[in-house]
């Protein structure tokens, strides 16, 4: 059976099916992310002082995996425009770059800053013990100043037995007095070998930087996974349309092999679309 | 910019045809430049403190609605759409103004830390 109108245009709604089916989609995908951003607002304007952390994350990376699907967007419009002229070869090129910068985005993700985080620990500080550990937080100029308190210790888990956590800490809590710490840096700085004993009795709750980690980290890898989801999604799409299969539409009916490239990149940049929010709202603010 | 229209079948017309999609392909290009560029503007703006971090998500978030209306507009080719798809995406306009209506109003209802 043919399917009807994948390349002319219906009458009634003057458009060929896909397009209005990807945008029906788009709009439900709109509703999923709307919904997970409005709650990370709720999260974050609700949060107590000191518990919503600031430049955690990699900034240089989390910037060049931003270019690196930027990029992928104007390659697969290009692709589009390619097809679109008859060029199959540069489609087909087009097409593998923008494979290529799926990939390359998904690797770095969850090859790299995951588990860079899973490997991080942090130690939130019982109310009644922070002075005990002013050392490490500085919060006596910090108030003065009127910056938020520091209520965390970070860095590295060292060893820990059943009384205490040895941790090697990061330069904010190692310097916590140092003027530079008050901002997060461009580059990730790395941790010290300042090692600190901090007491099980006094610690709130202590884990890696995983979901149970904060409100933070709990939204971070909802989103960032979901969004990550939705990349490995379109390359499968955009890899069935670069494998020979696909010229056999091209040869049979070149437009309709276009549309659904356009129907995918619509996909695309709307992931895109998605990632120009996440990343100054998770890696820079 | 407008979408490109659907190929002639007349081989006299290709050329021109070609031409002009060549032209949208350049406008394209110019687009994924001035992305990469607000991309590092953003970044560079985050590190200057505007005097509030309220201050610096606002500078960021309208800097990142302009990225998104870029790449919806001319990338997605909303800049010149068919009126069913205007249609639909008023509708989703609506509900998801609802959505961030409703977080507000349960942040009035819910004074914990104010």
């Amino acid at each position: 059976m043919e399917i009807p109108y994948t390349v002319s245009t219906r009458p009634d709604t003057g458009l060929w099916n896909a397009k209005i089916g990807i945008w029906l989609f788009l709009a439900s995908e709109v509703m999923l992310f709307g919904a997970l951003f409005s709650a990370y607002i709720f999260l974050r304007i609700d949060a107590a002082p000191g518990t919503w952390p600031h430049g955690l994350l990699n900034v240089p990376v989390g910037t060049m995996n931003t270019a690196i699907l930027i990029l992928s967007s104007v390659t697969v419009v290009l692709a589009w425009a390619a097809l679109k002229m008859r060029r199959y070869r540069a489609y087909w090129w087009y097409m593998l770059a923008t494979i290529s910068c799926g990939v390359i985005f998904l690797v770095v993700k969850l090859g790299y800053e995951w588990p860079q985080k899973f490997e991080h620990f942090g130690a939130y500080i019982k109310p009644d013990a922070l002075a005990k550990y002013e050392q490490y937080l500085g919060n006596e100029r910090r108030i003065e100043k009127g910056l938020e308190p520091r209520i965390e210790i970070t860095g590295h888990l060292h060893s820990q037995n059943t009384k205490e956590y040895e941790v090697a800490l990061d330069p904010v809590n190692a310097e916590p007095n140092n003027p530079f710490m008050d901002r997060p840096h461009f580059f990730p700085l790395p941790v010290t070998d300042k090692i600190a004993t901090i007491e099980k009795a006094d610690v709130q709750r202590a884990t890696m930087f995983l979901p149970t980690h904060s409100a933070y980290f709990a939204s971070y890898f909802t989103i960032t996974g979901l969004h990550g989801l939705h990349v490995l999604g379109g390359v499968i799409v955009f890899i069935y349309m670069w494998l020979p299969v696909s010229k056999k539409l091209y040869q049979r009916n070149p437009e309709h092999l276009a549309n659904r490239v356009e129907v995918s990149g619509l996909f695309w940049h709307f992931v895109d679309l998605v990632w120009i929010f996440v990343f100054p709202l998770f890696y820079l603010l | 910019m407008n979408n490109p229209p659907d190929i002639s079948q007349d081989p006299k017309e290709y050329e021109e045809y070609a031409r002009g999609i060549q032209k949208h392909v350049r406008g394209y290009l110019m687009v994924g430049a001035l992305l990469l560029t607000f991309t590092a503007i953003t970044v560079a703006l985050s590190y200057v403190d505007f005097g509030a971090r309220k201050a610096n998500v606002a500078v960021a978030m309208l800097v990142a609605t302009l990225k998104a209306g870029l790449v919806a507009a001319i990338f997605m080719h909303l800049a010149a759409e068919k009126r069913l798809i205007y249609r639909i995406l008023i509708f989703t306009g609506f509900f998801v103004m609802g959505l961030f209506w409703l977080i507000l109003l349960a942040w009035y209802d819910y004074p914990i830390f104010r």
